[in-house]
């Protein structure tokens, strides 16, 4: 089953509510509660890094028996060194995103840590696709 | 645990009860349809709010339970009262006024629900200090509780398993009268609530084998009933002096009140009060959104137990009052004297049981079924019009696609896709008619001028 939300960049009051419609959807398909926490943390934490960073971008959730995979897509500055943004505490946020609660620099660490599979590509100036997968079968 | 019977307390009365959509609409928790020209309550979807109740136009929506006539079994006859009871009055009416009052009703004893809320709130903080995850959320509210079970089931693990008052005053109230000498047998506990969630909490209770509670009490039955002796007390000019009663610390006063919990509390904390509010807060905090904040008091209704559906009196009048009583109080202990020498009793006797998820929202146990389920849903969403009106019985389109998925509705319920199937062909007027009568009661479209608003209405 596939799913589409578009998000806006810079519109934080509506940051979380793809992650929320999709907490909803996985709830009614009765999967674990700590599935469930593990993909919203992870979905949620990307959702942000696109409304603090891009323009706009979009998250594509794909729902199979054994597997969820979540693409997030969008259009912004890219990132020049994924592997020093993988860093715990590294943040580019702005200092008025940071004073919103946002922008601590665990985004992307939060959902390496919460996604079963992540890759990330970047071009400078074009933008960003994050990819992760979870499995529902409980094997990491 | 009552697994099997999920007790609720609101009930709908089928002769008062016209079919409109007003407690449908308003429901937290979708769990209220219309059939046969009445409302029905999902019982194991029902938190016992009371929204219902506070949107139903002629009062079809009513709370069952009213022991009363039951606590004449009893030799010893407790009465626990709680704050917003004695919030409903003025200032010139006394709390031993009004107890002595409840004695001359037939009670032998007459407790505070919130003699227990200071060392409620001292276990409180230490349970929290050693809790694996924050915010901690209190078990305060019992339709709060239901709700977090049926709606967010991964929180349950952050809800702080220390009773509330009104259980841990039962127990200790009754530890107390055994010790006196007094039979087991003989003694019957009765509450009364201010609210339907608390007669489901002691009915069915969550985490607990047994409610330590005998009975409720409707608030808004007994406050008439004072209300009509106290009266009749200052036209005799009587007054009488009532007796002394053990006196409640200003924070004790205010404990079911808005605010009540998180002023004793450690760290950084919420009180969010009214349902939706609670929902909202509760969705930001299931995704990790909410940082840093270390103890959440969460109530169902606005102002809190003032608040409550069977409170009579005003809720913002209530506050206010109880806010001047509790400055008469300055000084008083928050944790009485007497409590003190059951210390190690209450210790043993604070906790409560493990709470169990209750999820509503799975549309199948099994999630490959639950997937297969939710493609038929969103097919059927392809053919509702998306206006959410209501006429087929159900909040809103995508309840009815899930009802149907259920086989608890048809496609043929909704009134727009009825004039789509008559305009192939598919559905005589007729049928259509009988459909609507199906759900919407005999005749129902049948001139009425006796109807709510109609030409005779109130003659």
């Amino acid at each position: 089953m596939k799913f589409k939300y578009e998000i806006e960049g810079g519109n934080f009051s509506k940051a979380g509510n793809a992650s929320s419609e999709v907490k909803k959807i996985l709830k009614q398909l009765n999967v674990p509660p700590p599935i469930i926490k593990r993909l919203v943390v992870a979905l949620y934490e990307g959702e942000v890094n696109v409304v603090a960073h891009a323009w706009n971008g979009c998250i594509y959730v794909e729902i199979e028996p054994e597997r969820i995979d979540v693409k997030i897509e969008d259009k912004g500055p890219g990132i020049p060194d994924i592997e020093q943004a993988m860093q715990e505490g590294f943040s580019t946020a702005s200092q008025a995103v940071r004073e919103m609660g946002f922008g601590a620099g665990m985004g992307l660490p939060n959902m390496k840590k919460n996604a079963d599979q992540l890759n990330i590509s970047s071009k400078v100036g074009k933008g960003t696709i994050v990819e992760l997968v979870i499995f529902l079968n409980g094997k990491r | 645990m009552a697994e099997a019977g999920f007790y609720h307390a609101l009930k709908v009365d089928d002769e008062l009860c016209y079919g409109c959509t007003h407690c449908m609409n308003v429901c937290p928790t979708g769990a209220i349809r219309i059939r046969n020209g009445k409302a029905s309550i999902r019982a194991d979807w029902c938190v016992d709010c009371g929204e219902c109740m506070r949107a139903c136009p002629v009062d079809a929506i009513y709370v069952e339970q009213d022991d009363f006539d039951k606590i004449f079994r009893f030799k010893c006859r407790v009465a626990l009262v709680p704050a917003v009871l004695i919030g409903q009055f003025q200032s010139k009416v006394t709390e031993a006024e009004i107890f002595s009052v409840m004695r001359e009703l037939g009670f032998t004893h007459v407790f505070q629900t919130e003699h227990t809320a200071g060392l409620i709130n001292r276990t409180m903080i230490e349970v929290s200090r050693e809790a694996m995850q924050k915010p901690v959320i209190s078990s305060f509210c019992p339709a709060i509780v239901r709700l977090i079970q049926i709606k967010f089931p991964s929180l349950l693990d952050q809800v702080l398993r220390v009773k509330p008052p009104i259980d841990a005053s039962a127990v200790y109230f009754r530890k107390r009268l055994e010790d006196e000498g007094i039979d087991p047998a003989d003694i019957g506990i009765f509450y009364v609530t201010p609210c339907a969630a608390k007669i489901a909490a002691v009915k069915s209770p969550v985490g607990e084998e047994k409610s330590p509670l005998d009975g409720v009490i409707n608030m808004s039955f007994i406050y008439n009933k004072i209300y009509r002796m106290v009266k009749n007390r200052h036209n005799n000019s009587s007054i009488s002096p009532g007796e002394m009663l053990p006196l409640l610390s200003p924070r004790s006063i205010k404990h079911s009140l808005t605010g009540g919990e998180v002023s004793g509390m450690e760290g950084r904390c919420l009180a969010i009060d009214e349902i939706h509010n609670v929902i909202e807060f509760l969705e930001k905090l299931e995704n990790d959104e909410i940082e840093g904040v270390d103890f959440l008091e969460l109530r169902a209704c606005d102002q809190s137990c003032a608040g409550g559906v069977l409170v009579g009196g005003n809720r913002f009048l209530t506050v206010e009052r109880l806010h001047k009583r509790a400055v008469r109080f300055e000084g008083v202990a928050d944790i009485p004297g007497d409590i003190k020498a059951y210390s190690n009793f209450m210790s043993k006797n604070l906790g409560i049981g493990e709470l169990k998820p209750r999820s509503m929202m799975a549309l199948d146990e099994d999630m490959g079924e639950a997937m297969r389920k939710m493609q038929q849903v969103r097919h059927l969403m392809c053919f509702l019009p998306g206006i959410d009106c209501g006429a087929c019985g159900a909040p809103n389109c995508q309840s009815l696609a899930e009802d149907i998925v259920r086989r608890e509705s048809q496609l043929s319920a909704c009134v727009f896709i009825q004039r789509m199937m008559e305009k192939h062909s598919k559905l005589s007027g007729e049928h259509a008619l009988r459909i609507i009568e199906k759900i919407w009661g005999k005749n129902r479209l049948d001139k009425n001028c006796n109807k709510k608003g109609a030409e005779n209405d109130s003659e």
